[in-house]
């Protein structure tokens, strides 16, 4: 019942995008984000756009599946969409009684989507072609520069990948205690709100204590096999740079420059 | 009761690459008053069966009738139908949720729409059933025992009144006292309520012991659907399919290899012990 939820999972394929390290595809989405978001005209989309589709063809994950993530943010989407096209003030095309739709809204709206649908598509390669294990290994990385100001770095690593790995256990569990509810005749779907809330009661309690003794096992068993922290841990499988992130680093050193000629220099008639 | 399992077929990821058949063209036929064991290696979609028995999950193709009647055709009230048809699943402790033992035994009944006298009657009835005493009634479910807990979980589904009981491995993780005495309460529902009941198991002994019919699955089929003696004559398959047979078949076998001539049909202890000494001219 709960198995359609595809929002940041591993989705295995031995490609180019696969085996590479975990810090150059959290680094490159990062910046890709950001080059979203700096000043932006019609060229820097399409490059941009050009980018994303690289990246798409190299990681071998078929698009539908990436494109599954977008379901999660269409009402976000066409909520911006709305808003920004009747509220922007401007040179009207098109009137109906006092609502009106201008140049520059409709300009800021077809922007908006694009801006944030690259940006889901971007970070849906990203956690698609990364196991969460790899992913926090390189935040972890990423971060350990913050270790001198004191900030817990392994320690927020580790609640991450405990969090993501607890993910897909918990849903099967929901799955199951909502299946054996149901088996002593529970209702989930008929009935006002207020009825339909109470319904959960019966996943939930039974959720949550199944949660504290999943988590309170895990902690034995972390104790048992002597964890004490990052200090001094050694890693089975470290992480290293390889010709394919130096290459993927000068792409992306290119393509920001690209966006940001194109952002700056490039007159802005569109 | 009866229920008649047609052509069912299921398959888990359907259209990805991760597609199996759970299920393969089973059929079976369920009928009123029976003790039945569902048995199978992990994986061979003995719980993919019980769920489809009470419309939990819809099968690719195929179908399944309860009491002549369509269970997956549209309008069928299903809630009625897991009153009718009640499923504890596995480590069923693991979904109690109310304040007080009492109040938890009365979700079922109280699901079905019955009134409040009939539905705390039901599960007076139940926790009788089951061997709980009056003292833990009002204690919070979570105080208990495992083995009590498992009780009434249990409860929680015979306060419902099924005609037929689906236990998927009830057995696991009690200990062996746990276990005989819960498998002989379910023995006496059987015989004194007339309850159908079908047990999914792993453990030759518990099934042997019990039940007059053996189901055996193997990747999604029934392999083999007779008695217990029948089924565990054919210990070598069985143990082709990751299953055993009871141990006293394997000592029958041996003896006979050791040139003791005896009937080798006995599948639990006690027949086992008359069959030796009858070989010995002691019985």
């Amino acid at each position: 019942m709960l198995r359609e939820i595809t929002l940041g999972q591993y989705y295995q394929t031995n490609s180019v995008v696969h085996r590479m390290d975990a810090r150059t595809k959290l680094i490159a989405t990062f910046a890709y984000i950001i080059s979203l978001f700096i000043r932006t005209n019609i060229y820097v989309y399409l490059i941009a756009a050009f980018f994303l589709s690289v990246a798409i063809i190299a990681c071998r994950v078929p698009f539908k599946h990436i494109v599954k993530g977008m379901k999660a943010i269409m009402v976000l989407l066409l909520v911006t969409v709305i808003l920004n096209m009747f509220w922007t003030r401007g040179e009207v095309i098109f009137q109906i009684w006092k609502i009106s739709i201008t140049w520059e809204g409709l300009r800021i709206a077809l922007f908006m989507v694009f801006r944030l649908s690259f940006l889901i598509l971007g970070s849906n390669i990203m956690t698609l072609t990364t196991t969460p294990s790899n992913l926090t290994d390189g935040l972890e990385s990423i971060m350990r520069p913050l270790k001198a100001i004191r900030v817990p770095v392994h320690e927020i690593a580790m609640m991450m990948s405990i969090a993501l790995r607890f993910i897909p256990i918990l849903m099967e569990e929901t799955d199951k205690i909502m299946k054996a509810q149901l088996a002593r005749g529970a209702d989930f779907e008929n009935g006002n709100l207020i009825k339909k809330a109470k319904s959960l009661v019966p996943i939930l309690v039974p959720l949550f204590i199944s949660a504290f003794r999943r988590a309170n096992d895990l902690a034995m068993a972390m104790e048992a096999r002597c964890y004490r922290g990052g200090d001094g841990r050694t890693k089975m499988k470290p992480l290293h740079y390889e010709g394919r992130d130096y290459l993927t680093f000068l792409i992306l050193i290119i393509y920001l420059a690209a966006v940001i000629c194109l952002g700056y220099y490039v007159p802005k008639f569109w | 009761m009866k229920l008649i399992v047609d052509h069912l077929r299921y398959e888990y990821n359907k259209g990805t690459q991760l597609s199996v058949a759970a299920l393969d063209d089973v059929n079976l036929v369920l009928k009123a008053g029976e003790f039945i064991g569902l048995i199978g290696h992990t994986g061979s979609g003995k719980s993919t069966l019980v769920q489809h028995l009470n419309a939990l999950l819809t099968p690719d193709s195929g179908t399944v009738y309860f009491d002549g009647e369509d269970i997956f055709e549209k309008g069928y009230d299903k809630k009625s139908l897991r009153g009718k048809v009640g499923l504890v699943f596995q480590y069923p402790e693991h979904q109690l949720f109310e304040e007080n033992v009492f109040k938890e035994v009365c979700f079922g009944p109280h699901n079905l729409g019955l009134d409040r006298r009939t539905v705390e009657l039901r599960a007076y009835e139940a926790l009788k059933q089951v061997g709980m005493e009056d003292e833990y009634f009002y204690q919070s479910p979570f105080d208990l025992s495992g083995g009590q807990k498992r009780r009434v979980a249990i409860a929680s589904v015979l306060a419902m009144k099924p005609e037929i009981l689906i236990l998927d491995e009830p057995t696991a993780g009690l200990d062996p006292k746990g276990r005989t005495e819960l498998l002989d309460r379910i023995k006496t529902l059987q015989k004194e309520a007339g309850i159908t009941v079908l047990l999914v198991s792993h453990s030759m002994e518990d099934v042997a012991e019990y039940v007059d019919r053996i189901i055996v699955m193997d990747h999604g089929k029934v392999q083999y659907d007779d008695t217990p003696r029948e089924v565990f004559s054919h210990y070598q398959e069985l143990e082709q399919m990751g299953l055993s047979a009871p141990q006293v078949t394997y000592i029958l076998s041996d003896l006979n290899e050791k040139g003791l001539v005896l009937d080798q049909t006995a599948t639990t202890i006690n027949e086992a012990k008359d069959t030796i000494l009858k070989c010995f001219g002691m019985r």
